[in-house]
């Protein structure tokens, strides 16, 4: 099978309304390590990740992978903000994905054991996932993504609104699929995170591109004056 | 008032001593209703999936339309029905007329609307809970309307419910297309306009007190066999 | 839970078996309202075999139904559409069974003395004088045809506020008229069978215009081939016997005869 990667990204726009989301955005991403997306609240950071992820609708400019479009759809997944839970247990929600790829359900009830268990809702298998708290959802909503062994994991903000253990266990898993191979783009408005866990991070301003950096280079010397004022904690408009 | 009375005295009375033509009767309307429940929600349920998960440019015509066949008076289904039946008419050979048969398909005509329009509103808003995950997950039509129907099944529950209560109190086609011949298409509601015609209130109102009860008993029944209140609200 | 539910679902499959020696019969609700059917058909199911299943439906709809070919034969009361029935080669023929009465039903007060009337027309006349309400079945039934022939017969056109068509079975127009109250053209059957009686009275009755033929008409299988020719003559051969001139003329209501036997 030939790579997801490069990923390019060229001239891509999403406008809706006559208003423009995000882009014009000229991109190119390799197939290694962790990718950070930063940004003030309405920059853009999810409408960018929902474009790559072939979600939203182009309105101008083109996406192009290394493979062709249906592998490279069936290569990946999205972890949205807000967690999206079928109404069902927990392990059928894991399960799902491999369902809906015919695999019969005993063998994809067993995997989503597994995979409920390594993210830590093994005592819960069996219940009814909107009875799950905030944390325990987004890692049901990880553990689905990472079912398949996608090549490309999309997340969201997917810390957005946990608190510090919760988060800490989340980038443990994080961490963990990156280190067997899966590619991570992930957006999050926490500076902390975005140091502990970016190999490269992306900057984005009103939709555009503002800074594309890898990691210590990025915090340590931003080039541009937004970048710095946002690194700061001040506020950027 | 002392009707009322009459009426409650008479239908303890057909229950107590299980009145035979009563049982039958009884028998009979849910054999018909079931049958054609279970035959409307399989046209109704992929309906109201199918608009709740396809955009397509006659959808909003299908709905108002849908919605305004809710609204058909059953008399006229019976007509249309009986028309189409009838030995003169084009399904006339098959000679279902005057047949539980046709019961059951003018029953099926006159809530697959009801049925789909009500499981329409319900996986409309499931459906938006589900959209962005169904669709990053590269799910087929199928599939979608698959996964609505089996995570709606509660809202889908009150949809057949809806459903079978307007098939087993309806009296006004069945009446045509049924005939309300006796040991062979009578049901409770046919019965009732007999005992009405004749003048039979407390009759009347006893076999309408049972049908209430039957209603009751099937909504529990369903609702116990779904174990809605166990597993709790999802 | 699940073998209940599949118990359940054979008993109610079963409820209903199949029979092989069945025909449908429509009759007017008169007849069906009389009780007559109920003393005639375990009779005829024990000397013939045949299961009469009864289409209760009026004279206009039962016309109807025989000329779609849905049923086999008819029993009706209304001469002139009868005749034009087998006129236009519907029906084989028309057999005369039994004939019972019409009657004159009115608020138990007579506010428009019809009591004292020695005619149905004079009865008739007296009631469009007062404008007393009546109430006219209106849904060309027999008992309607019938009607509106007396009305005729008594050179009068009934219109204006006191006089109400409602569309309806005979006992629905019952029970309409004990509502308002009004005056009515009932059968004897009906009225005597009805259940909700109060506040009204028979006023008149006996006029042999008043009269009501019963006929028996099969359905012509040259128009529908599928029809049980048959069937419909073992019953017509049943209908005119004997055995059913005792039973019909020994049916009573509270010690009344309602219908004589007249077949040929
Ligand atoms: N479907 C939409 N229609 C119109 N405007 C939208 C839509 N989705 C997002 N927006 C707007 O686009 C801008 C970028 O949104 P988003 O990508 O969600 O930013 P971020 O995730 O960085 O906060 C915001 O101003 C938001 O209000
Ligand atoms: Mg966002």
């Amino acid at each position: 099978m030939r790579s997801l990667f490069p990923l390019t990204l060229t001239g891509a726009t999403i406008r809706r309304k006559g208003k423009r989301l995000v882009g014009p955005i000229d991109l190119t991403l390799q197939d290694q390590g962790i990718t950070i997306v930063i940004g003030p609240n309405g920059a853009g950071k999810t409408s960018l990740l929902r474009m790559m992820h072939g979600i939203a609708r182009l309105s101008d400019g083109a996406i192009n992978w290394g493979c062709d479009l249906d592998t490279a759809h069936a290569a990946q997944s999205f972890v949205f903000q807000q967690p999206i839970l079928l109404r069902r247990s927990v392990r059928d929600n894991i399960a799902y994905p491999l369902r809906l790829r015919g695999i019969a359900k005993a063998m994809a009830r067993a995997q989503a054991d597994t995979a409920g268990t390594r993210v830590g809702l093994g005592p819960m298998l069996d219940r009814p996932a909107t009875f799950l708290s905030g944390g325990e959802r987004q890692k049901l909503a990880i553990a689905r993504a990472l079912i398949t062994k996608p090549a490309l994991l999309f997340l969201d903000e997917p810390c957005a609104s946990l608190d510090g253990r919760a988060t800490r266990e989340i980038e443990e898993i994080l961490r963990q699929a990156a280190t067997s191979g899966t590619r991570l783009i992930m957006s999050t408005h926490d500076m902390g995170q975005a140091r502990r866990l970016a190999d490269d991070v992306l900057f984005l301003l009103k939709g555009h591109i503002h800074e594309h950096a890898p990691t210590p280079l990025f915090f340590d010397q931003p080039q541009t004056a937004e970048a710095a004022a946002f690194l700061n904690g001040d506020i950027v408009e | 008032m002392s009707d009322l009375w009459e009426g409650i005295g008479q239908a303890l009375w057909l229950l107590v001593t299980l009145d035979a033509d009563l049982v039958e009767i009884t028998l009979r309307s849910l054999r018909v209703t079931l049958t054609a429940l279970v035959i409307a929600c399989a046209i109704a349920l992929p309906i109201g999936a199918f608009l709740a998960v396809r955009r397509f440019r006659a959808r909003r015509f299908t709905i108002a339309l849908l919605n305004a066949l809710m609204g058909l008076p059953p008399v006229v289904v019976g007509l249309i029905v009986y028309v189409l039946l009838s030995r003169s008419g084009p399904f006339g050979v098959m000679g279902l007329i005057f047949t539980p048969t046709a019961m059951i398909i003018a029953q099926v005509v006159i809530i697959v609307p009801l049925i789909s329009s009500i499981a329409h509103q319900a996986l409309r808003e499931l459906w938006s809970d589900y959209h962005d995950l169904l669709i990053s997950l590269n799910t087929t039509q199928r599939q979608r309307m698959a996964a609505l129907l089996w995570d709606g099944r509660r809202a889908l529950l009150t949809a057949a419910l809806a459903g079978f209560g307007r098939a087993i109190g309806e009296v006004g086609a069945i009446m045509i297309v049924g005939g309300n011949i006796d040991h062979h298409t009578r049901v409770l509601t046919t019965a009732i306009a007999l005992e009405t015609g004749k003048g039979d209130f407390a009759m009347a109102l006893g076999l309408g007190f049972v049908l209430i009860l039957l209603a009751i008993a099937v909504n529990l029944a369903i609702h116990i066999i779904g174990r809605t209140e166990q597993e709790g609200r999802w | 839970m699940k073998s209940l539910l599949t118990g359940l679902w054979v008993a109610l499959a079963t409820s209903s078996a199949a029979f092989a020696d069945d025909m449908k019969l429509a009759v007017t609700t008169s007849f069906q309202n009389s009780g007559l059917a109920d003393v005639l058909l375990p009779a005829i199911k024990e000397d013939t075999g045949i299961d009469v299943q009864l289409l209760v439906v009026g004279t206009g709809q039962a016309l109807r139904l025989s000329e779609a070919g849905d049923v086999d034969a008819i029993l009706v009361h209304s001469r002139t559409a009868e005749e034009a029935f087998v006129a236009a080669g519907y029906g084989t023929h028309r057999r005369e069974i039994m004939y019972n009465d019409f009657v004159f039903i009115g608020p138990d007060t007579d506010p428009a003395d019809i009591k004292a009337a020695d005619t149905a027309s004079v009865a008739l006349a007296k009631i469009a004088d007062a404008k007393s309400p009546f109430v006219s079945r209106g849904d060309d039934s027999g008992t309607h045809k019938a009607e509106l022939k007396l009305w005729a017969a008594a050179d009068l056109t009934p219109a204006g506020n006191w006089y109400r068509k409602v569309g309806a079975g005979m006992g629905a127009t019952l029970n309409i008229a004990s509502g308002m109250p009004a005056y009515v053209i009932s059968d004897r059957a009906s009225w005597l069978n009805f259940g909700n009686k109060d506040g009204l009275a028979l006023l008149f009755a006996g006029d042999p215009v008043l009269f009501n033929q019963y006929a028996f008409l099969p359905v012509n299988p040259a128009k529908h081939p599928h029809v049980k020719a048959d069937l419909a003559q073992t019953l017509e051969d049943w209908l005119t016997s004997g055995t059913a001139k005792a039973l019909i003329d020994g049916y009573e209501i509270n010690g009344e005869t309602l219908f004589t036997f007249n077949a040929e």
